[in-house]
């Protein structure tokens, strides 16, 4: 999907502070994610992507700054607008969290039951229709346990679109998937996201899946303890001058080539 | 989310010719304005046999998953429809709504259900059985392999870490002085109350003494404190390792090839059988001196006299069943709560049910391990 700069922005991000106690995590952040696309949020391991996006979805309240949806500031807001808000998102947990008492069918149904007035008949074919938007239909008797981790990741996003969301979280959603599991996933999200419109936020530092399905991004240093790079993950691979993006996108080799010494002896 | 201004899901069907035109409008939203199917869509393909069935949507408004389900049981009934079939046009949808149908490719019949369970009488019965006579052969498994390897424990032979023994010895020891001494001591308290109203009425208002003793140190402090500590202990380890075993860190372990029993469960068992007696020592003591406190003040002898008939009463005898009881209640309460622990599933009511049976295997286990003490007692004449 081409990025188109009219699109209206969904989430806005404004001088996020995020940390544990006096311990800062990531600061001064401010991105915007434009209306059906697919943002990725890159970083190396252990520099808080994730706690980021803990704080977007709402389970981590920020040290400062806002997050602001449909105009709406969710941080701000009273409980009620809060839970009206956290409705419009859908969120992939990086092991699934699928509830494991519940099977693969139970578990789509339950936000189903509790956020709408809907009749039984009529949950059952939208877990049905879930389901099967992401080929779990004939699994949906099995608990989370009889499953595989791939899957668990397709039952989860079934689980995610139950409520029909506006945006979508992903927090490493390739995370412990073969390649070409990992590559159908990608697929999925990449479809689900033309045919419904959904914004799509990833936590990932995949580099296939960043190339192939994101459209704008940003980039997190652990040592600044801010964004460093603003843009695609194409973008940034062929055009940022970043040392440390650049060793990110290329997989560590710039900073061999800058020490003039090449792996591969070229 | 503005529910007002949304219009209530419709369809008309033209017909003419070979194709039936399907006309949708209004918001097709699943949450707010909720789903149309079943004999709508029967009625649908029913007018439309035969012929090629076609899609406009000029006139929709908004739409989610509503309209997504209700073209797919379309398309998935048009497939079924016997023996005119209706052929479906796809060509006049929005083309992302087109995109939606080719992934939500219909998987009916491929659905799974879990073998049938037989449900005869005979085969329940049978099953159950089978349950019990496996259940027991684990059980029996379990106390052989306590035996073997706690005698590798006493030669420090045994895969244990000393710090996990510290821990779990000071958890089922010292933390669990302060119910134990609130507990016994009611009990005695309790018995010595009883006993003096109905003693008193004969005039051996004195034997109060002797009531207190006997009990309180043969049967309700080894009792008591077992019973307490399968609630707080049994159920914590049952609970422990079930969650260990949801998290894999079982199986973590076997791939290693430590030894789950000498790691996890040889310390669980030395912690209880090295504390329960102690635990029933500091019970007793506790006991005694409530019976004491409320045999004085209902009866009024002092207290003098209460530890003379006291020390008449009680043999060292008592003591030592007291004392082999506690030791035997320690290991069961442990074994029980280990062996219900690692045999439990992996989902989080599995730890709960883990918890649960642990408590009340622990609770029933005591009281029918006091039956056969009693009865060995009194064939030996103790």
């Amino acid at each position: 999907m081409m990025s188109q700069p009219d699109r209206r922005d969904e989430l806005q991000v404004k001088n996020l502070t995020v940390g544990f106690g006096s311990r800062v995590i990531q600061h001064d952040l401010s991105f915007s994610v434009r209306q059906g696309s697919i943002f990725a949020i890159m970083g190396e391991s252990g520099c808080g992507k994730s706690t980021v996006l803990k704080a977007m979805v709402g389970l981590l309240r920020p040290v400062a700054g806002s997050i602001v949806v449909d105009g709406e500031d969710y941080w701000s807001a009273g409980h009620a607008a809060r839970v009206a808000i956290g409705r419009k998102f859908g969120v992939l947990f990086q092991s699934g969290a699928l509830w494991s008492s519940m099977t693969v069918a139970e578990n789509v149904a339950l936000p189903l039951q509790m956020f709408t007035k809907l009749s039984v008949a009529a949950i059952s074919m939208l877990v049905d229709l879930k389901l099967s938007l992401v080929g779990m239909a004939a699994a949906a008797d099995s608990l989370p346990s009889e499953l595989s981790g791939g899957m668990r990741k397709r039952a989860a996003l079934a689980r995610a679109l139950a409520l029909d969301p506006k945006i979508l979280f992903f927090d490493e959603p390739s995370a412990g998937l073969d390649p070409i599991t990992s590559k159908r996933l990608d697929d999925l999200i990449l479809e689900l996201s033309n045919g419904l419109g959904v914004t799509v936020v990833i936590v990932s530092h995949e580099l296939p899946s960043l190339f192939a399905i994101c459209d704008d991004g940003i980039f997190l240093d652990a040592d600044a303890k801010t964004a460093i790079a603003r843009g695609s993950p194409r973008n940034l691979r062929d055009r940022c001058d970043h040392p440390t993006v650049r060793a990110f996108m290329e997989r560590g080799d710039a900073h061999l080539r800058v020490n003039g010494i090449n792996r591969y002896g070229q | 989310m503005a529910v007002a201004d949304l219009r209530s899901p419709l369809w008309r069907l033209d017909r003419g010719g070979n194709t039936a035109t399907l006309v949708l409008s209004g918001d097709w939203v699943a949450c707010d304005t909720g789903l149309r199917g079943g004999d709508e869509i029967r009625h649908i393909l029913g007018n439309a046999r035969g012929k090629s069935l076609r899609f406009d949507t000029s006139e929709i408004g908004r739409w989610d998953s509503a309209l997504v389900v209700f073209l797919k049981m379309l398309r998935d009934g048009a497939l079924i429809t016997q023996p005119h079939p209706v052929e479906v046009d796809d060509t006049g949808l929005p083309e992302t709504t087109r995109r939606l149908l080719a992934l939500a490719i219909s998987e009916r019949g491929k659905r799974q259900h879990p073998d049938k369970l037989a449900t005869s009488f005979a085969s329940l019965v049978g099953g159950k059985a089978l349950e019990v006579w496996k259940a027991a052969g684990g059980a029996a498994t379990l106390v052989g392999a306590a035996a073997l390897r706690g005698g590798a424990a006493i030669a420090f032979r045994a895969q244990m870490r000393a710090s996990d023994v510290f821990q779990l010895v000071l958890e089922a020891g010292a933390s669990a002085l302060g119910i134990v001494a609130i507990v016994n001591g009611l009990v005695g308290a309790i018995l010595a109350f009883v006993g003096a109203v109905q003693l008193e009425r004969f005039g051996a208002g004195i034997y109060v003494a002797n009531l207190v003793g006997i009990a309180v140190v043969r049967e309700m402090a080894p009792i008591v404190t077992a019973i307490v500590m399968a609630g707080r202990t049994g159920g914590a380890y049952a609970a422990h390792l079930a969650t260990m075993q949801g998290n894999e860190e079982i199986d973590a372990l076997e791939v290693f090839g430590i030894s789950v029993f000498d790691l996890l469960v040889l310390p669980r068992i030395l912690a209880l059988v090295l504390m329960m007696p102690l635990l029933y020592l500091y019970g007793c003591a506790i006991g005694l001196f409530g019976g004491l406190v409320a045999a004085v003040a209902t009866t009024g002898m002092s207290v003098a006299t209460f530890l003379h008939q006291l020390q008449g009463a009680v043999s060292d005898s008592q003591f030592e069943i007291g004392l082999a009881k506690s030791i035997v209640f320690g290991a069961l309460v442990a074994l029980s709560g280990c062996y219900i622990g690692l045999k439990t599933g992996r989902s989080a009511a599995d730890v709960g049910h883990a918890a649960t049976s642990a408590v009340v295997a622990g609770i029933v286990g005591i009281i029918a391990l006091d039956a056969v003490f009693a009865v060995c007692a009194n064939v030996l004449g103790i």
